[in-house]
Order: C-alpha cells, then sequence, then structure tokens
C-alpha cells in the first residue's frame, strides 16, 4: 500500500497486516541483536575511557594534562564524524575482523566506534559531578585512588551514570536504522526497502511503531532505575 | 614542656590562581598537646582549613615541617601517607557522607578499605555507632537525616579507625546552635573517654569557648595569639579583641537572619 494511490487511514489500518510483522519479525530480531550488542560494547569501552576522562581531567582525582587533551582530541575528531562517513570508513575494519563488511555483525562495530566517544564524554561529565568533599573526605580516610573510583566516585553518580546511558542507547537504536542502509539488516534496512525504495508506505509505518516502541520501553526502563535508585537513598 | 604530640613550623601554602599567586599560610608555628582540645580560629580566608588539610595533606605546602606523633608529614612517602592518614579522622562541615551508601556502610568504609575482616567490621561499626547514638539509624541512608544526625554519622566515620587525632573543619558551622552544642558535647565526651587529640577550626567563638582548652587566632596567614582559652578571653590581644568583636557582631547578625533572634 502507498500513501501516493492510498488514503492516510487505510494505510495505517494496513500497517497492522499480520504479513507485514511477519517479514518485519526477523528485522525486529536483527535490530534487537545489533542494538544489545552494540550497547554492550559501549557500555564496556565506554565506561573504561569515561573514568580515564574524568579522573586524568584537570579538575579530577589524578589531573594529567597531556594524557586528558589526547584522549580528549581523538574524541573529538570521532565524535565529528558523522555517523554515516564513520559506517563507511569502517568497512574495512569490519573486513578485517569478520571477513565480510556487511551484516548485523560488521555494522557493530561503526555502531561502537561512533557511540563510544560519545558515551565516554557523558560518562566523563556524570563523574565530574560529584562533589569535590565526597572525595576529599575518602582520600582523608587513606582511600587509594582506585578505591576512590570504585568505591565513592562509581557508586554515588550511578543513577547519573544510567540516565547516560539510557541517552546513549536511543543513539545506539537511531544509528542501527541508517546502518541498515548498508547492509546491516534490520528494521532501517526494511524502511529503506519496502518504505523508500518501493513505496509500500504500510510497512514503513510498521517500523515506525517498532522504533517508537523500542525507543519508549529504554527510556522508561532507564527512568525507573535511576528513580528507584535516587528514592532508595532519599535524593528526591 | 608537657610532650608535643602536633608541632608545626614555619608552615607556608601558596595558592597558584588565574589572578596570580595567594600566600594563605605565611609560616605557622603551632604546637598541640595529646589529648587536648585546641581551637584555631579566624575568618574566614584566613587559611584556617588550609592549615587542617595540610596536616592530613589534602594540601601541600611549599615548606615547613609537620610533625604528628612523632611522624614527620610532609617527608612521608604516598604508601605511608595513606596509613597515616587512616590515624588521622576528619570531619566537615558539609558532613560529606556517601549518599550512595547506608549509614552502616558509611562508617564502615574506612575499616573495608584497609581490608578489615568483616566480622571485625562489624563489631567496630557497632560500638562508633553506639558512641555517637545513631544505633538505630544503620539502615537509612544519609540523605534521610537530620543534620545533626550527619555530622554524627560523619563522626563515627572519622572515628571508627581508632584515630590518634580528630580534625574538625567548620564541623558545626552548618548546624543549629542547638545541635551545634549536642555536637560539641558529644566531641568532648569522646575527647574524655578515648583520650584522642581533637583540633578544631572554627569561626564560631562560643564553639571555641565552650570547647576547648587552648587556642590559636588566625589572622591573614599568621597566628597572632595562642593560650588557654580563658586568658585570651578574658584578656585578648588588642588585635585579637578586635577580631572577636567583629566575629561576635557578624555571628550575631546571621543567627538574627536565620532564627529571627538573639542569641
Amino acid at each position: 500500500m502507498s500513501l501516493l494511490d492510498t488514503p492516510l487511514w487505510k494505510v495505517i489500518k494496513g500497517s497492522f497486516a499480520p504479513e507485514i510483522w511477519e517479514r518485519i519479525a526477523p528485522a525486529i530480531w536483527d535490530t534487537l541483536y545489533m542494538t544489545v550488542l552494540s550497547s554492550l560494547i559501549m557500555l564496556i569501552v565506554g565506561l573504561f575511557i569515561g573514568i580515564l576522562l574524568a579522573v586524568t581531567n584537570p579538575a579530577g582525582l589524578m589531573p594529567m594534562k597531556a594524557l586528558y587533551s589526547a584522549f580528549g582530541w581523538i574524541i573529538n575528531c570521532l565524535r565529528s564524524l558523522p555517523q554515516m562517513i564513520m559506517i563507511i570508513l569502517m568497512i574495512p575494519v569490519a573486513r578485517f575482523f569478520f571477513g565480510k563488511s556487511y551484516g548485523t555483525n560488521a555494522c557493530i562495530i561503526a555502531i561502537a566506534a561512533s557511540c563510544i566517544p560519545m558515551y565516554a564524554r557523558i560518562v566523563e561529565s556524570s563523574l565530574l559531578e560529584i562533589s569535590r568533599g565526597k572525595i576529599e573526605a575518602a582520600k582523608s580516610m587513606g582511600s587509594t585512588n582506585i578505591q576512590i573510583i570504585f568505591r565513592v566516585l562509581l557508586p554515588e553518580t550511578i543513577p547519573s551514570l544510567v540516565r547516560g546511558y539510557t541517552v546513549a542507547i536511543i543513539a545506539v537504536i537511531s544509528m542501527t536504522a541508517l546502518a541498515g542502509m548498508f547492509g546491516a539488516g534490520g528494521i532501517g534496512d526494511i524502511a529503506v526497502r519496502f518504505g523508500y525504495q518501493r513505496f509500500q508506505h504500510d510497512v514503513l509505518f510498521a517500523t515506525i511503531y517498532v522504533l517508537v516502541i523500542l525507543v519508549q520501553i529504554v527510556q522508561w526502563t532507564g527512568n525507573l532505575i535511576s528513580k528507584h535508585m535516587l528514592k532508595k537513598r532519599n535524593l528526591i | 614542656m608537657k610532650d608535643e604530640y602536633i608541632k608545626i613550623s614555619n608552615l607556608q601554602k601558596t595558592y597558584y590562581t588565574g589572578s596570580g599567586p595567594v600566600k594563605v599560610l605565611k609560616g605557622i608555628d603551632l604546637t598541640v598537646r595529646k589529648g587536648e582540645i585546641f581551637g584555631i580560629i579566624g575568618f574566614s580566608g584566613v587559611g584556617k582549613s588550609t592549615l587542617a588539610r595540610c596536616i592530613n595533606r589534602l594540601e601541600n605546602p611549599d615548606c615547613g615541617s609537620i610533625i604528628v606523633g612523632g611522624v614527620d608529614i610532609l617527608k612521608l612517602s604516598k604508601k605511608e601517607l595513606l596509613r597515616e592518614r587512616r590515624k588521622i579522622g576528619m570531619i566537615f562541615q558539609a558532613f560529606n557522607l556517601f549518599e550512595a551508601k547506608t549509614v552502616y556502610r558509611n562508617i564502615s568504609y574506612p575499616l573495608e578499605i584497609s581490608g578489615i575482616p568483616r566480622r571485625e567490621i562489624k563489631k567496630r561499626v557497632m560500638e562508633a555507632a553506639e558512641l555517637v547514638g545513631l544505633s538505630d539509624k544503620l539502615e537509612a541512608y544519609p540523605e534521610g537525616l537530620s543534620g545533626g544526625q550527619k555530622q554524627r554519622v560523619g563522626i563515627a566515620r572519622a572515628l571508627v579507625n581508632k584515630p590518634d587525632l580528630l580534625l574538625s573543619d567548620e564541623a558545626t558551622s552548618a548546624l543549629d546552635p542547638q545541635t551545634t552544642l549536642q555536637i560539641l558535647d558529644l566531641l568532648k565526651e569522646i575527647n574524655r573517654t578515648t583520650g584522642i587529640t581533637i583540633l578544631m577550626i572554627t569561626h564560631e567563638l562560643d564553639a571555641i569557648r565552650y570547647t576547648c582548652e587552648r587556642m590559636a587566632v588566625l589572622e591573614d596567614g599568621k597566628i597572632i595569639e595562642t593560650g588557654y582559652v580563658r586568658d585570651i578571653f578574658s584578656n585578648p590581644h588588642s588585635r585579637t579583641g578586635s577580631i572577636f568583636t567583629r566575629v561576635y557582631t557578624e555571628f550575631q547578625r546571621t543567627a538574627a537572619l536565620e532564627y529571627g533572634g538573639g542569641i
């Protein structure tokens, strides 16, 4: 069904047809697969780099200007690349790792490469939110820097870290849709092939529902977790 | 001379700010005896907090020496410093409790980081909580407590390692007069029962008069007078006297603003 020859309400009605959803189902699975895996890689690497940035920051635990500037510069370079260019840039890297430059696994590399720098910055700003006094108290008790990072800095800022991660996962989801154009499969691929190339707007609408619901679930879960923690700590 | 527990000589500290270097401590000489409550009074910005923070090296001074219990603090290696800090408790104006941890975990933190067995930790946390009267709040989170209770947690956390010295950096300045009195009573009681030396940094005259045996007056990075509290209050040095009047009027003014009446 196309909006070119069918009224809007009929297209909307048609977008709930079972055969459309049968076609989309494997794509939903692909999108979920890409999102979960990319988000996990992003969490591990991004958290590590974010901690490094926050600690070496001039206002951080162990200010190291040279290291901080170097890392900051690399991250800013990576962040200034549009996601689409990052995907193209990562094609040879994906070929090196997986032997092919298309498919869900190959695109996870591009998604991670694009979202890690962003998430690292989010982590850095969350970690810098902690009051200096708490760090000083921990120091005055004879904590090592590692103890301060893992026993004070991270636990104290977890609600903010969770909120930041939520934002980052949503960025990952939107990028999986873009990656669909470059052979990653998933919802984005369906939207391009059917919605754009064949004017099957009922399919396009169905993909929109999936993305909206997915983002809502992520946001809602993130809010729920961070609110629960703040409430437990009597902070709201 | 009764034993010199803390001996500070010619301590100097400069901060490098955007608008040039600012000399905060201009050669401090100070001796504190074991087991006494020693007060240091002065306006904000005269270097009181910096002085306290040099003692556990949260700040590194330019030059001078600080001896605490025979240990030369400024000559310690990084590792030795961590061990030494565990013997010096510190409490703060803003309490600086860990909001993510329960009262129990706040108090147990200093023990956890020194790798003490869990059963021993439990015993000592219970003791410390009992000492400050918070045994029934152990599972609460700090933000659910009143200011006075928060400072009690701070005190328990500072004392759980059984330190020989307690640094109190404006510990009662964020509290109302009645709670201040309770906290000061608690500090006096702890001093009497454990023999801990307390160095009290404050701008509150009444807190010093109520709690301390001896005191020093800090002005513009220098100590201008030191001696027994009763002597200084009954017969202050002329400059100290003028500071007292200024501090006192300021204190009354804020009290009038905050609590709607004089004290």
